[in-house]
């Protein structure tokens, strides 16, 4: 029985992500209540993992670090179809980088055990580093192949992938315990079910916290991020707006004409 | 000059490249990995030599340079024109292609030995993966994304990337290198001296690979439409589009102007384009003559990745959206309405030119 597990993020929610902003005047961040969402890309990973489940026997973890509020979407995870849910959550974690995040991941998962496959979503809507899935990767010392859109073959043990590359797509040969990043491509993500939203609440979130996972407070979070931000600012204006004026048509017309005069038309 | 990758030399080298010293001293090479595809070393690779060339002159250092591949020795003339001292060289057949496990190990297995002070590698598809595996290896810092990077007056280098409607500059005070990845496009393609020349140090191929993965095949398609990056023109759309067939009428647009056609990253979420045509800090930097942003609010996580433009045009129906701030011509409709009415007028005034 295959075991997959699902890296998930709680990322604030996209369409309304903009209201975070940089104070132009204190230089600092202007927080706003903008609700946590499943990662989109995370939903693909998902849906990979419970597609398999489909047809071959597979038991699916869905795994997040992160706030306490983030057991929501590992909750959810669990009504798409999840197996069990782990939620990694710890003050300490606050203020992590990418390597501090991944490396808190890959102490997760090698708690948890045996695994055959971990699946990401290639990116997170918010950070957007696309760095977690291969460091989680090197921390564990095994493959990842990042951008995935086809898993042409299902192993047993070795799996052939395509993974997209400029104008193309490379095609990977790799022998499993190993990691998939996965982009939109790859499938279209089920919705949320009743049933399935009924049949979560039998089902366990575990929560650990740094202590649980034997981590060294100067491993984790802020103290454990390699990287830090060191200065915010904001950038201004370079340009002179002209509203054209008018009619629709005016405006078209104006436009076309101003475009042509410049001999890009 | 080829010289071997030979202990007794090695120290030599060790000793007088190796040792850090004071802020007004010297410090360790900048290193650049280039990434070659089909023998052909990538424009972003040349555009960030020549950005190391001026970071080195900041911190009174040398600029060094991996290429991993086949059949590249004629290939390195290009790396010193740009600005590299010496050329770190692996070249075999198993190199031809990205094996992630072999290119990790060697860029790993140099780096734990030469301690290079920063690495810079392009910010391509097969750089997004290899770079996250070499700074978890050499346990550092890896920023993603950069529009800019500068040595700072504690000459430490300064990774800047727009973040929250504003910039961001982040360090990587202690660990070692200090790692970044730039897409193409955002740095410009360096002055090439052909008078140039530097050291190739051959690389021996790691023996303890594990052997767990392999490229079996790289397949490229024609690209269909005018490439971004080199685009005259671009139309870039967002979410105002409303939905498919609004989508599709400015993608009509894009064909009358026959511009290249791009989008921000909520128009990926919502499945109309694909990632790679996302024009912004996490896709494609462009340098059009004209930019025309249809429905969109001028995000700079977008916007960032319009590099340089003659002229920016936007179209949106509120006339408080910020990206009216960032253009130099402004239209306020609704791109649902509008943007018919535009390809109508476009094609209007061109039959009017064939028929005078």
């Amino acid at each position: 029985m295959y075991h997959i597990v699902v890296c998930i993020k709680a990322v604030p929610d996209p369409k309304q992500a903009d209201q975070i902003r940089i104070d132009p005047v204190s230089k600092t961040l202007k927080r706003s209540e903008v609700p946590l969402v499943l990662n989109p890309l995370d939903k693909h990973a998902m849906e990979a993992a419970l597609h398999f489940k489909e047809t071959s026997e597979a038991f699916v973890t869905a795994i997040s670090m992160g706030p306490p509020e983030a057991g929501n979407i590992v909750k959810e995870c669990l009504a798409l179809g999840a197996d069990q849910g782990i939620l990694l959550s710890d003050r300490t974690f606050a203020g992590s980088d990418t390597y501090a995040t991944a490396l808190t991941l890959a102490r997760g998962i090698e708690k948890i055990g045996r695994y055959d496959l971990i699946l990401c979503g290639m990116a997170s809507s918010d950070g957007g580093t696309e760095w977690v899935g291969p460091q989680i990767a090197a921390f564990l010392g095994i493959p990842v192949v990042t951008m995935v859109e086809e898993l042409t073959e299902t192993g047993p043990e070795i799996w052939k992938v395509k993974a997209s590359i400029e104008n193309g797509y490379r095609l990977m040969q790799v022998k499993l315990p190993a990691i998939f990043t996965v982009t939109r491509t790859l499938n279209s993500p089920r919705v949320l079910s009743f049933s399935g939203i009924i049949k979560a609440r039998k089902k366990q979130i575990l929560c650990w916290s740094a202590s649980d996972l034997g981590a060294a407070e100067d491993t984790v979070g802020l103290l454990g991020s390699p990287t830090v931000v060191s200065t915010m600012t904001t950038r201004s204006s370079r340009r002179q707006v002209e509203i054209i004026n008018g009619t629709s048509e005016e405006k078209a017309e104006i436009l076309v004409q101003k475009l042509a005069d410049a001999g890009l038309v | 000059m080829l010289i071997p990758a030979d202990d007794r030399l090695m120290k030599v080298f060790r000793k007088r490249k190796d040792q850090k010293m004071t802020r007004e001293g010297a410090c360790n090479p900048i290193w650049v990995f280039a990434e070659q595809a089909e023998g052909q070393i990538q424009d972003v690779s040349l555009q960030l030599v020549g950005k190391a060339r001026e970071l080195a002159r900041a911190l009174n250092t040398t600029v060094e340079v991996i290429l991993l591949g086949c059949g590249m020795k004629d290939q390195v003339q290009f790396l010193f024109a740009a600005g590299a001292d010496r050329i770190y060289l692996g070249d075999a057949p198993v190199l031809k292609w990205y094996e992630p496990e072999i290119y990790t190990q060697m860029i790993v297995s140099l780096a734990e030995e030469k301690k290079p002070e920063i690495m810079l590698i392009g910010s391509t598809c097969t750089g997004r993966e290899l770079a996250p595996m070499v700074a978890a290896r050499l346990k550092t810092g890896l920023t993603a994304h950069c529009i800019d990077l500068l040595i700072n007056e504690t000459r430490i280098l300064e990774q800047w990337i727009p973040a929250y409607g504003g910039l961001i500059s982040i360090i990587c005070p202690k660990n070692r290198p200090q790692m970044a990845t730039v897409a193409r496009g955002v740095f410009p393609r360096p002055t090439m001296d052909e008078n140039r020349h530097g050291d190739v140090v051959m690389l021996d191929i790691p023996t303890n690979i594990p052997g767990r993965i392999q490229t079996l095949q790289v397949v490229r398609r024609e690209p269909e439409t005018v490439p971004l990056e080199s685009a005259a023109i671009v139309v870039a759309g967002g979410v105002g589009a409303g939905n498919e067939e609004g989508w599709r009428q400015i993608a009509a647009l894009a064909r009358a102007l026959h511009a290249a056609l791009g989008c921000t990253r909520p128009v990926v979420d919502e499945g109309w384009a694909g990632h790679e045509t996302m024009i912004g800090q996490s896709g494609k930097m462009v340098s059009p003559e004209l930019y025309i942003g249809i429905g969109l609010s001028g995000e700079l996580q977008h916007l960032i990745g319009v590099v340089s433009a003659k002229v920016m045009v936007a179209v949106n129906k509120d006339a408080r959206s910020p990206v009216f701030e960032q253009v130099d011509y402004g239209i306020v409709e609704d791109c649902r309405t509008f943007v018919p009415l535009l390809i109508e007028k476009i094609n209007v005034y061109r039959s009017r030119q064939a028929g005078a």
